[in-house]
């Protein structure tokens, strides 16, 4: 240290530099966890998967053990019928994707037109104090536990609305329907929508707003040509996470929409997702090992493909949209 | 909303005391005083901005001079702990009456802003959008290519109309911006400090700008830069810390034999 006149080499405080590299390890490891956690995973389901289809699991039938072919893949992927405990049983899965879609399609309906207004709302219009009771409450909203919605569902949605309303109207309700499904998995996710578009449009920069009311633009104005288009990549992202999340909702949607899988877009008879067979199959009504069993890891896959797939959309959508708006 | 939302008292009156020129008062201020919260920014403004004349206000930062800049079409109502007392007259109408529309007084007064804010749409689409929302799209065309002659910009942006305004230099982008706010021809034009982004060869663009803009528009112009006061100004106020008016009167005596002895140090830059 003694030629050191600069005063620029050697550590500052000894030990530093070796800290450093100890928190840089730290947290790499934390993040090495998720990516671990994920592609684990995929093996697991797709190692099970394949002994759905071929009798013998993936890693199996790489070390040589003999296939016994036991579900078609084309029979499951575009078979219209479910019926894994039947005498004769079948293992089309297009049934239990047609109960999610259908859950999923009806909640969106309900959580984006709704989240959407309420994140305008929030940003554009409401006062701080206002602001500052509505967030909290949305919150809130967010993070009761969803088998607590799916009481709500068919102790309240079925019985006190659902049923009433429509039977008035003459259609026949069962007591589990995908109406209730949708409903209580629309509101389920609207903070979602809400939250996530509102903070895309906050961020909006406020000389753009000034610019347009500068210009004796309406509050109406503002929020519909000016924040919406500059913040819409959030606001699509916020769409396709609730998507996402109606897609692999699991509780609710078991207790309130039934588990009875059948090809139906009618909402008010008892459906099955593929999430509610999941959560079926894994009670245990089936032994280890058997096709019946075996059919949840491969019901599995398509629910990861699925939320897979919107994930990748959504990196896509923002990509798409930053570019022209920044 | 059509322009007559906002009702104009025309037979304003003409008091024996007024200032001995002849010019007429676009926008004139009583008492105009400001907080914000427990903050007061401005305090008992009296004022008269000439018409088709630049009046520049300067003064040192925290002086109160773009609060007095927002008053004018009503910009403060935006900001929640804002509150405004006095009048503020715009053709003799004070536009703080319960009946004005502050949308519809933002028509007839356009705002330059001090960071150029062109929407990310294309350079059409910027100028055009005043225009549309004011209903006033016969000739939408013409209209976008007189406001950017009016900006000086026609000739830099003629083949390029559809490209976006994002894309032009900081200079261009504040030129539109003052395209834009003078397509749905307003009466008077608010500037805030609206060269302080800029080089100084956009900066003298944006001056000669203004100097021109003059002859058809009542021009109110807030600046930290006061030789820019003295080079475009016609008439200049000078606001010092607190929120106070000090002096407003011609721009050539403020900056060469000002009444107070403050506007004076603050000229000579003894302070602030």
């Amino acid at each position: 240290m003694s030629d050191d006149r600069l005063g620029i080499t050697g550590e500052v405080a000894s030990g530093d530099r070796r800290n450093e590299r100890i928190v840089t390890r730290v947290l790499q490891g934390c993040a090495a966890v998720t990516i671990a956690t994920t592609v684990a995973i995929f093996a697991v389901l797709l190692d099970n998967a394949f002994s759905f289809f071929y009798g013998q699991r993936l890693h199996e039938a790489v070390l040589g053990a003999t296939l016994d072919q036991r579900v078609g893949v084309v029979e499951f992927i575009t078979g219209t019928r479910w019926a894994p405990y039947h005498a004769f049983p079948d293992y089309g899965v297009l049934p239990l994707i047609n109960g999610t879609l259908l859950i999923t399609v009806g909640a969106a309906f309900i959580s984006i037109p709704i989240g959407t207004a309420t994140a305008i709302y929030l940003s554009e219009y409401a006062s701080e104090r206002v602001r500052g009771v509505l967030k909290p409450t949305l919150e809130v909203l967010a993070g009761i536990p969803t088998i607590v919605y799916g009481f709500f569902a068919i102790s309240f949605i079925t019985p006190v609305f659902v049923r009433p309303v429509f039977e008035t109207l003459g259609f026949s309700v069962s007591f589990y329907n995908a109406f209730a499904g949708m409903v209580v998995v629309g509101i389920m996710t609207i903070p979602m929508v809400s939250s996530i578009s509102e903070d895309a449009m906050s961020s909006v920069p406020d000389d753009l707003r000034n610019a347009a009311y500068g210009l004796g633009a309406t509050k109406q104005e503002v929020s519909t040509q000016v924040v919406l288009p500059a913040s819409i990549s959030g606001i699509l992202a916020s769409y396709i996470l609730a998507v996402s999340r109606a897609i692999g909702e699991t509780m609710a949607v078991t207790l309130a929409a039934g588990h009875r899988s059948q090809m139906t877009l009618n909402p008010f008879v008892e459906i099955q997702t593929m999430t509610a067979y999941m959560v079926q199959m894994a009670r245990g009504e089936a032994a280890l090992g058997t096709v019946e069993y075996q059919s949840l890891f491969a019901v599995g896959l398509v629910l990861f493909l699925m939320t897979l797939s919107m994930n990748l959309l959504n990196d896509w959508v923002k990509r798409r949209y930053r570019e022209v708006y920044r | 909303m059509s322009e007559t939302e906002l009702e104009i008292d025309v037979d304003r009156e003409e008091d024996a005391d007024e200032e001995t020129t002849s010019d007429e008062i676009a926008v004139e201020t009583r008492d105009l005083s400001v907080w914000y919260g427990e903050d007061r920014a401005l305090q008992d403004i009296d004022m008269k901005v000439p018409e088709n004349k630049v009046t520049a206000m300067i003064g040192p930062s925290g002086c109160g001079k773009s609060t007095f800049l927002r008053c004018i079409n009503r910009m403060n109502d935006r900001i929640d702990t804002c509150r405004v007392e006095g009048e503020v007259r715009f053709r003799g109408k004070n536009v703080y009456d319960d009946d004005v529309d502050p949308v519809a007084l933002r028509r007839r007064i356009g705002m330059v802003f001090q960071k150029p804010n062109p929407f990310p749409k294309s350079i059409r689409e910027n100028v055009a959008y005043g225009l549309k929302i004011q209903n006033k799209t016969d000739n939408l065309d013409e209209s976008v290519e007189t406001a950017l002659r009016r900006a000086a910009l026609w000739d830099e942006v003629k083949d390029q109309l559809d490209s976006s305004g994002l894309d032009l230099s900081g200079g261009q982008q504040q030129r539109l911006c003052i395209a834009r706010a003078i397509a749905p021809d307003p009466e008077v034009i608010l500037m805030d400090e609206p060269a302080s982004a800029l080089d100084p060869v956009a900066t003298s663009q944006i001056e000669d700008l203004i100097e021109e803009l003059a002859r058809d528009y009542t021009v109110m112009v807030v600046t930290h830069n006061m030789q820019q006061a003295a080079r475009i100004s016609d008439k200049t106020a000078v606001f010092l810390t607190g929120g106070e008016l000090v002096e407003f009167d011609d721009t050539k005596k403020i900056f060469e034999n000002p009444d107070d002895q403050r506007v004076e140090d603050y000229i000579t830059g003894k302070f602030g």
